[in-house]
């Protein structure tokens, strides 16, 4: 027998495995190498949560029961995976173009981004999915025991209870720390992928050796397992149609509807393709998986005594037979299968429960709602890790409540029935463009609660949170209300009966509600975009005006997707408008890219109300009621084929309007720049000539001769330096330059450029933050050149920052394979029209006392980091003047050369 | 040569430039040296100017004549420097921090009270196109930088009256 404690260590030791894992995993995916992770398989694999404790040990003890009928649990995924066009498609194109987080989110989005709805939704996810944690729990605990007590016979932990503390408690430890890293669920876990992928592994091969084993180690191959099968009661157990189709739908339901399911299939999904995959090597997994329940079943209750409990055969069997080695693996298979689910049902719930109901409450009840800048992406991602504990908790409290008695399988079978209750709304999202919000909320309200109460309440048992006197005889002795018995319909079996009514009267109330309301505009748009989801690309229709100003979005932007993010969304967008930095044109278009984009962070609704705030009129313009009115499907798509064009001819003239302005400007920039040249040239001339005809003056005093004689010698230093300066810039602009490529160490070359500045105005005191161990990354480029970079930006914080107590904040970071360094000061920053004129030739902004340079230092900057391959930038919206340095880790320097 | 001999010739030669230019370059500061530095005693010169060196400069050159003289360093605040000390001559450089000089001189022209007052333009953009456009915008007379100290010694009295 194995030991409880080496049982314990072994899971240890596998959780450590897992973490690893999704550790490595993630870390491959930050830098880019997310190859393999993204393959067909793992996504397939990753599928395989559907596969729960329930499946595992669940399955054996359904057939062992009720014979053949565990087969529908397999049967409905695989309807839904083989026509995966019909359905699964369009649930990924939707989920990646309206970028949604949760199931809750795609209900909220469609139905015109309503949180009422997320919050429906959340709330039917979290009663369905607590039983079926709590299932997993006890299959984990039960499994425990099973090893505990060292006989097949007695189940008894000396202390169950705390067992399922530990449990809980380690789940929820592990899901808090893979599943809330990052924030954006369009982010994909991928750790948490890979290692349930793993996982997936794990437990077909224990349920596929126990499987051989049994078959053919315990009984004699196949030809004895079949007269066994025909000796026993699973043989002759009747097949009742009417349990077989509605098992078979609630199943095909729960696979697209399950949070978890979900989010695996649809959040997680990279690739549309993958599903073409999926849809024969996931039945082929569910094939597998099953291929050895009835064996195991049949010959487990041939072998082992009468009275032992069939959901725990897969390691009774082993473990009587004194297969200690195969037990431990089958025990692992089990729980892996309890880990998985738990913890993407966690993340899945816990991102419902952030977006749907914290941030809104957070939203309304704070007083400069999303204006105020703060730190939102803290907040929920605190809250998503309350609400993973939480929602353990809640697993663990039910599990205790229930008494861990029931059979594994109608566990599962609640929450399935639970969660089919979003399938309508869902359906009629998809296909249906007359759905609207208050059809979708009555359906759902009401499907909940008649599960509730015909299913859920009841399966706590009679006398548990229904008494007894309900169940016999109806709520005030109302026959025709009996929670098992509604409408009279005697004789049904109390599942079927729940399917039955809960799902006909959410359908009824759905059309029925849909049919006498009217949908809002934005609720027509989101219709019109899920309906028709392969049709059009869902373009910008929710925003008439800009009116936001960009920087505003981009402070609210940061504090959301954190400052990278939305520093490096911000730079696209304004790339793809063709402008330089990082602030768009606040365009219909990139409001909704943005919306789009926060959607994959805190979901549709919360979005929408925080862009609402920024962005005027924030409803819906004339030109889109018009196209939603004129809903004729031809005149919608030629209209945006040729909107399509029309935006095309419109860039294409915005490029040549800008070649032909720059070759203007070059002429213009020509004459200009020799003027400025001429200026900058006689001012230290005048001085010089002044002065030097005033020292021949014999008369002149000793100590104004000095004086005067030290004004000329300044002066003569100052048109040297003008003419190094332009000499420099002018190597620079042609990449004549030679670069002096040397390997060194990033911290010290800013150290030596706050060393070197430091004599300009030292009269001041002015702090200067670094984070010295992260400055410690290695470089490959000319040190000199980017040196000299770093020195003029440090020294311009130095001269203008006009802060009382002038601070600068130098921020050093290696990104992928660019190495970005900030340099953020604290005083009133650059005017936002000044912003674009800083890196221009004598583009100087203050008087010349003051600056005592020519003007020249940032666009010799700009050229520098050009001839280094490498940007710098003006970055709005710190506070203060930011400038960010940014070049590649590897040389590739040069690399503009042939352009 | 010894060290000493060569040193002494170096002086007579200095002192033979010297002489040269105080009798014939530089004549007309020697005749004000010698005669006419009472009749520009007390006239008022205001400087707008934000190189320090070259207002230091021409500060000297004109206190030396006899002249009162005032500065501004930018062009904010340069007409109410104008208000304020009143000057009998402006010299105005025209790129100036704040406000340039074409918009000084705008203001002035519109104003009855100053519209006469003599304005020296001192630029250091010293193109045909430069001048021109002072004049346009109401310079009395246009100098570019580097300027010949004599010379803006004596254009300044002469527009000063006299």
């Amino acid at each position: 027998m194995v030991p409880f404690n080496i049982l314990v260590a072994v899971c240890l030791v596998y959780v450590c495995l897992l973490f690893l894992v999704a550790f490595v995993a993630e870390r491959r995916a930050e830098r880019g190498k997310a190859g393999f992770l993204r393959s067909p398989l793992v996504y397939t694999l990753s599928l395989s949560i559907y596969c729960t404790a329930w499946t595992f040990y669940g399955a054996v003890g359904y057939a062992a029961r009720s014979g053949l009928e565990f087969l529908t649990i397999y049967l409905g995924p695989t309807l839904v995976l083989v026509g995966w066009w019909l359905l699964l498609r369009k649930l990924v194109r939707i989920g990646q173009s309206q970028r949604v987080t949760s199931i809750a989110d795609l209900i909220s989005s469609r139905y015109g981004k309503s949180n009422l709805l997320g919050v429906i939704v959340t709330v039917i996810c979290v009663v369905a999915a607590t039983p079926y944690i709590a299932l997993q729990l006890q299959s984990v605990t039960l499994s425990f025991g099973v090893f505990a007590s060292g006989t097949p016979e007695g189940w008894a932990l000396p202390n169950q209870s705390a067992t399922a503390l530990w449990v809980a408690a380690g789940l929820a430890l592990f899901t808090i720390l893979f599943g809330t890293r990052n924030l954006d669920a369009n982010e994909r876990h991928h750790g948490v992928v890979m290692a349930i992928a793993l996982e997936a592994v794990v437990k077909l091969v224990a349920l596929l050796a126990v499987g051989i084993f049994v078959v053919w180690g315990v009984a004699g191959g196949w030809t004895d397992v079949a007269a066994r099968i025909d000796a026993s009661p699973i043989g002759d157990w009747p097949l009742v149609p009417g349990r077989w189709i509605g098992l078979t739908l609630v199943s095909a339901a729960a696979i697209v509807t399950l949070p978890r399911m979900f989010q695996v299939m649809v959040v997680e999904n990279s690739d549309e393709r993958h599903l073409a995959t999926a849809s024969w090597a996931f039945p082929l997994y569910l094939m597998l998986m099953s291929l050895f329940v009835v064996p195991i079943a049949v010959v487990g209750l041939s072998v082992l005594p009468e009275g032992a409990n069939p959901d725990l055969f897969v390691l009774t069997l082993p473990l009587a037979e004194g297969q200690g080695k195969l037990a431990m693996l089958a025990f692992l298979g089990g729980f892996s299968s309890a880990t998985s689910m738990v913890i993407v049902a966690a993340i899945a719930l816990a991102t419902m429960v952030s977006n749907h109901v914290v941030a809104p409450l957070w939203l309304s009840l704070r007083a400069g709602g999303a204006k105020a800048p703060g730190d939102v992406r803290g907040l929920i991602l605190m809250s998503r890790r309350v609400s993973i504990a939480a929602i353990l908790a809640l697993g663990y409290i039910y599990y205790s409540l229930s008494g861990g008695s029931a059979a594994l399988a109608a566990i599962g079978l609640i929450a399935f029935v639970g969660v089919a209750q979003i399938l309508p709304a869902m359906l009629g999202g998809l296909f249906w463009r007359g759905a609207t919000r208050i059809g979708a909320a009555l359906g759902l309200a009401t499907g909940f609660l008649v599960w509730l109460y015909t299913l859920y309440l009841p399966s706590f048992g009679a006398g548990g949170l229904l008494s007894t006197a309900i169940l016999a005889e109806g709520p005030w002795g109302i026959g025709w209300l009996r929670p098992q018995a509604l409408f009279g319909a005697y004789g049904l079996d109390p599942l079927m009966h729940a399917v039955f009514w809960s799902l006909a009267l959410n359908t009824f109330a759905f059309v029925a509600g849909s049919l006498v309301t009217f949908p809002s505009p934005v609720e027509r748009m989101q219709g019109l975009a899920f309906v028709n989801a392969f049709d059009h690309d869902p373009g910008a229709h929710g925003w008439s005006r800009g009116g936001a100003e960009a920087e505003d979005l981009l402070t609210m932007a940061q504090g959301i997707l954190g400052a990278e993010e939305a520093q490096e969304f911000f730079r696209t967008c304004a790339e793809a408008q063709g402008k330089a930095g990082f602030l768009p044109d606040t365009t219909p278009d990139f409001i909704d890219r943005l919306e789009r984009r926060l959607s994959g962070a805190v979901g549709a609704a919360t979005a929408h109300a925080m862009v609402a705030q920024f962005a005027e009129g924030a409803a819906v313009s004339a030109q889109d009621l018009l196209a939603v009115a004129s809903e004729a499907q031809q005149i919608l798509e030629y209209s945006t084929q040729l909107e399509a064009k029309s935006e095309e001819l419109e860039r294409t003239a915005r490029q040549l309007r800008e070649a032909n302005d720059k070759l203007k400007d070059l002429s213009v920039q020509k004459d200009a720049f020799l003027s400025q040249i001429s200026h900058e040239l006689r001012t230290p001339m005048t001085s010089i000539r002044a002065f030097s005809e005033i020292l021949k003056d014999p008369e002149l005093p000793d100590e104004m001769q000095k004086q005067y004689a030290g004004v000329i010698h300044d002066e003569t230093i100052r048109l040297t330096r003008l003419l190094d300066d332009l000499l420099d810039l002018s190597v620079l602009e042609n990449r004549k330059v030679k670069l002096d490529v040397k390997v060194a160490n990033l911290h010290d070359l800013i150290s030596k450029a706050v060393r070197s500045a430091s004599n300009t105005r030292p009269e001041r005191s002015f702090v200067i933050h670094r984070d010295q161990p992260a400055e410690h990354i290695p470089v490959i480029t000319d040190t000199d050149r980017l040196v000299q970079v770093f020195i003029n930006l440090v020294s311009n914080a130095r001269k203008y920052c006009d802060a009382e107590r002038p601070e600068l904040t130098i921020n050093a970071r290696r990104r992928g394979n660019r190495i970005i360094v900030d340099f953020i000061d604290n005083g009133s920053g650059i005017p936002k029209a000044s912003q674009r004129l800083i890196f221009e030739k004598f583009a100087r902004l203050t008087d010349t006392a003051r600056a005592g340079g020519a003007g020249l230092g940032l666009a010799i900057c700009r050229e520098i980091m050009a001839n280094l391959g490498g940007t710098i930038a003006y970055l709005p919206g710190q506070g203060g003047a930011a400038f960010r340095v940014s070049l590649p880790a590897k040389p590739e320097i040069r690399a503009q050369e042939a352009a | 040569m010894r060290p000493e001999r060569r040193l002494q010739r170096f002086a007579m030669m200095r002192d033979l430039v010297l002489t040269a230019a105080g009798n014939f370059g530089d004549s007309r500061i020697g005749m004000a040296r010698r005669g006419e530095v009472r009749r520009h005693m007390g006239r008022r010169v205001l400087l707008i100017e934000d190189e320090p060196h070259i207002a230091e400069a021409i500060r000297f050159l004109l206190a030396r004549d006899g002249w009162s003289v005032a500065s501004h360093g930018e062009g904010t605040g340069a007409m109410e420097a104008i208000r304020r000390e009143t000057p009998d001559v402006l010299v105005l450089d025209m790129i100036l921090p704040g406000r340039s000089g074409y918009e000084i001189l705008g203001d002035l022209r519109a104003d009855p009270a100053l519209a006469g007052l003599p304005v020296l333009v001192l630029s250091a953009r010293g193109q045909a196109e430069d001048r021109a456009a002072a004049t346009e915008a109401g310079a009395s007379r246009f100098m570019a930088k580097p300027f010949v100290n004599s010379e803006i010694v004596a254009t300044l009295r002469q527009m000063a009256g006299g």
